[in-house]
């Protein structure tokens, strides 16, 4: 008897997943209509860098290898294999056979060498525009040879691991050389052709772009019949069509919107620490703060777990590392400074300053998107500070003469942020940290922060051809060596948040901040 | 009449160059600076002078305007530095955008603001009288913005009768018309499916939009008609015995001069001047377009836009101007 009832139990149990999975299992077909503050500048992956372009890019076209859904690892795309010799200078791929663009030419080695070859060569016949990102993310590529139709090589003036999450980045985007050919750079960039998983249908500029499904699509075709971005520029605006029903995923619409997004039952709020970081860069080349213990004490008698509660809520995360926790190579081991004023006063007396003393602390007085409101900011730490025996004057500037003077460094104590482009630590670290960055007059790493193993062990990490899992090692390790230093008091991770119908599925937010609609699907 | 027209069209060339000067001269005292713009915070020195050089942003500025001038005597606008489309492309698809829009709201304005000045004038001192006029005070004294919001939240969320904001529904493919004068071409061509959505896209911003020039030809409306009113021919009309319709058609007639001169004016500034509407609504016309351009820096869309404006002011207050001759026969050019 007893085992009767269990029988029933397991059956009715098995039912109940079996019924879940009916309903919970993908469908097809359905138009989606993504809303977003302004539109696409240019649809040539090579020649643009607004992120609105590349949202409509990233789903009409596809790099060699390609960002993994929710994470910044790479996963091979048009690549199905590579091999990296001559010292991580050659690196080699091979191509995914029997894929065809939206018009129906087949993809081939021709394609991926004439991607990089308008970009590289100025007297090449379709090198028109400004290529904006090649000089900065692709300039070590030395050549590109066909092996066969399906087989290329991409030769690089120096080993560089980052090199791989270039790849997966827009302007490595391969372009349809036929296309290109037919159209002209002019057509192609308002009637774009690639491989990706929707095709181009039309764009009325200022109003929308229309994408629809790529039936052929090598992946297996895309649920959604239909795309559309549609631009409303007001975010209100936007906020009223997603509760009207006319927009189904809306993005960018401002901090003030979210609980109104949270509270309503229809809608769905969408949200995940974004690639950025801001910081508190103590400057090195002014005393008092070359010494550790003060920059120690700095971190100790901060109180940010109530800083990013009163002034930014639920829209964003406390910092601990440079790096942003969604990107791979973040360092969950390091605890955190807490706030404790008491340990810093012993740290500063310990330094030679049991009376405190007085500095400058910079804000950039204009909302960033890393950190919205910088004079709040500032004013909490003053007033921290003050806590400790630390007189903190507030200066600030306008925004272009921040930077100019933040890179001469020239403040003593600066906030700022950044935020990450193709999703590799060295991004982050090497930019913003490395000694290499550090020159008076273009410095990134605006606390003059100077380690020599800290710069080995980043060099290290970009040359190495032993894989991803020893750069990790590397990076985690560096983590603990600024976290020690204290070159920053790191401040927060800006949230990213999006907004959907609850009928919207299977669509993640991705770190990079782009938008891969492959996997979203609409429930009937 | 035609040497007036003429000499008004030739004056026109005159106006043109003086505004494209100013056009010229004023973005060129913004500060910022356009490559930057395009190319993003993540780019080398050299690719970014290597782009403004070839903007041709190093050269001074009489050379740059004197490049710019011959181009548009050549009827040439450039390119957008942004987008590098055509500039004249781009103004084939805000203008109709524009110019559908705003002839709705005027339709809307002078239904509801003629209606509410008669009634206030022929009722005067009643409770209709203040009843229109206070209707004329608030629409004129309303921001734009929030009534545009609030449109919005009750028809288009409460409700939910009319969309929130667009020209048409994501769901039909703009490629089906030839044209973008969607309302129209749509009427024209007998597409009624098309016609009708666009009529309801087109409901809440024409109403947002043509608020303010409601209220200022009902006012208008009002006073000039009780002017009329007060003549000497007019209490004639009445001794006379005439109907109530004939003195109204014969008063109206009289009182309309001022009244076609507000929606004159009205409808020259809506050619350019609908950005906040344009805005709110997500409506892609001439506003936001220039807007955007000013905002980044794109001088060719920003001086050809502006012109193209300058150009249609001028053209509807000449229009405006003609108009006269057939209201008054005494008017003569």
């Amino acid at each position: 008897m007893r085992k009767n009832v269990l029988f029933v139990v397991v059956m009715v149990m098995a039912l109940m997943v079996s019924l879940f999975g009916v309903v919970s299992a993908a469908e097809y077909g359905g138009t989606l209509v993504f809303g977003r503050g302004s539109d696409a500048v240019r649809l040539d992956p090579a020649d643009v860098t607004d992120g609105e372009s590349v949202k409509v890019l990233t789903n009409v076209f596809e790099g060699l290898v390609a960002f993994k859904e929710g994470s910044t690892e790479v996963e091979p795309a048009l690549a199905t294999a590579w091999r990296v010799s001559n010292g991580g200078k050659t690196w080699e791929f091979k191509l995914r056979e029997g894929v065809k663009f939206h018009d129906g030419t087949d993809f081939t080695a021709d394609d991926v060498v004439f991607t990089f070859e308008r970009q590289m060569y100025e007297d090449h016949p379709y090198h028109k525009g400004d290529f904006a990102y090649w000089g900065y993310m692709y300039s070590i590529v030395e050549s590109v040879e066909k092996v066969n139709d399906y087989q290329v090589k991409i030769n690089l003036s120096s080993p560089y691991a980052p090199f791989m999450y270039n790849l997966a980045c827009f302007p490595a985007f391969i372009v349809s050389e036929d296309a290109m050919k037919e159209k002209g750079v002019d057509g192609f960039r308002t009637s774009p052709v690639g491989t990706g998983p929707f095709a181009f249908v039309n764009w009325e500029h200022g109003s929308q772009i229309t994408l629809k499904a790529n039936e052929n699509y090598w992946g297996g075709r895309p649920y959604l019949d239909k795309v559309v971005f549609q631009v409303v520029p007001e975010n209100t605006t936007r906020v009223m069509g997603l509760k009207g029903g006319d927009l189904d995923l809306i993005d960018n619409f401002g901090p003030q919107n979210v609980s109104s997004i949270q509270q309503d039952a229809n809608l769905k709020l969408l949200s995940q620490p974004g690639m950025n970081v801001s910081y508190l860069a103590m400057n090195q080349l002014h005393k008092p703060f070359d010494n550790k213990l003060v920059r120690q004490a700095i971190n100790w008698a901060i109180d940010k777990e109530a800083l990013i509660e009163s002034i930014y809520g639920d829209t964003a995360v406390p910092a601990k590392n440079p790096l942003p926790p969604t990107l791979w190579g973040y360092n969950n081991w390091i605890n955190d400074y807490g706030y404790d004023p008491a340990k810093a006063k012993e740290l500063l007396a310990k330094a030679g300053y049991p009376d405190g003393f007085t500095a400058e602390l910079w804000y950039p007085n204009n909302p960033r998107p890393y950190m919205p409101d910088g004079k709040r900011v500032a004013q909490a730490m003053q007033s921290n500070l003050r806590d400790v025996g630390i007189n903190v004057e507030l200066v600030t500037y306008d925004w272009g003469t921040y930077l100019d003077k933040t890179e001469n460094g020239e403040h003593d104590m600066a906030l700022l942020g950044w935020i990450g482009d193709n999703g590799d630590p060295d991004n982050f670290i090497y930019v913003l940290l490395d000694s290499d960055n550090a020159t008076i007059g273009s410095a990134g790493n605006i606390a003059f922060y100077n380690n020599y193993i800290l710069h080995q062990i980043l060099i290290q990490a970009q040359q190495t051809t032993e894989g991803k899992q020893v750069r990790e090692g590397l990076y985690k390790a560096a983590q603990y060596i600024i976290h020690d230093d204290a070159p920053w008091v790191p401040v927060s991770h800006m949230n990213k948040f999006m907004g959907a119908d609850t009928d919207v599925m299977g669509y993640t937010i991705h770190p990079t901040g782009q938008v891969f609609l492959k996997n979203t699907w609409i429930k009937k | 009449m035609l040497r007036y027209i003429l000499k008004r069209l030739l004056f026109l060339i005159p106006v043109l160059v003086i505004m494209s000067f100013l056009i010229f001269g004023m973005i060129d005292l913004i500060p910022g600076d356009p490559a930057q713009m395009i190319l993003g915070t993540h780019v080398t020195e050299e690719t970014l002078a290597k782009a403004r050089e070839e903007m041709g942003l190093n050269d001074p500025f009489f050379v740059r305007y004197g490049r710019f001038l011959a181009d548009i005597f050549r009827l040439d606008l450039g390119e957008s530095l942004m987008s590098r489309r055509s500039v004249w492309e781009m103004l084939g698809t805000k203008l109709p955008a524009t110019l559908e829009l705003s002839f709705f709201a005027m339709i809307f304005a002078v239904v509801v603001g003629l209606l509410a000045g008669v009634i206030a004038a022929w009722k005067q001192n009643t409770i209709m009288d203040y009843f229109s006029s206070l209707i004329a005070l608030i629409g004129i004294s309303m921001p734009i913005y929030w009534l545009g919001f609030m449109l919005i939240l009750f028809f288009g969320v409460k409700l939910n009768i009319l969309p929130t904001s667009g020209r048409m529904p994501a769901e039909i493919n703009p490629d089906v018309l030839k044209t973008n004068f969607y309302l129209f071409e749509s009427l024209f061509t007998g597409k009624w499916k098309i016609f009708w959505a666009c009529v309801k896209h087109m409901v809440l911003p024409a109403v947002a939009l043509g608020t303010i020039p409601m209220a200022i030809i009902a006012r208008m409306t009002r006073s000039s008609l009780l002017e009329v009113l007060k003549q000497d021919y007019m209490r004639t009309a009445r001794a006379k015995g005439l109907k109530f319709f004939d003195i109204f058609i014969h008063a109206i007639k009289n009182a309309a001069i001022p009244i076609v001169t507000v929606f004159g004016m009205q409808f020259g500034r809506f050619m350019g001047g609908a950005v906040l509407t344009e805005s709110v609504f997500a409506w892609p016309g001439m506003g936001k377009w220039l807007l955007d351009g000013i905002n980044t820096r794109d001088f060719p869309v920003v001086t050809g836009g502006a012109l193209t404006v300058a150009f249609l002011f001028v053209f509807v207050n000449l229009l405006t101007d003609l108009t006269y001759t057939l209201l008054d026969p005494r008017i003569k050019y």
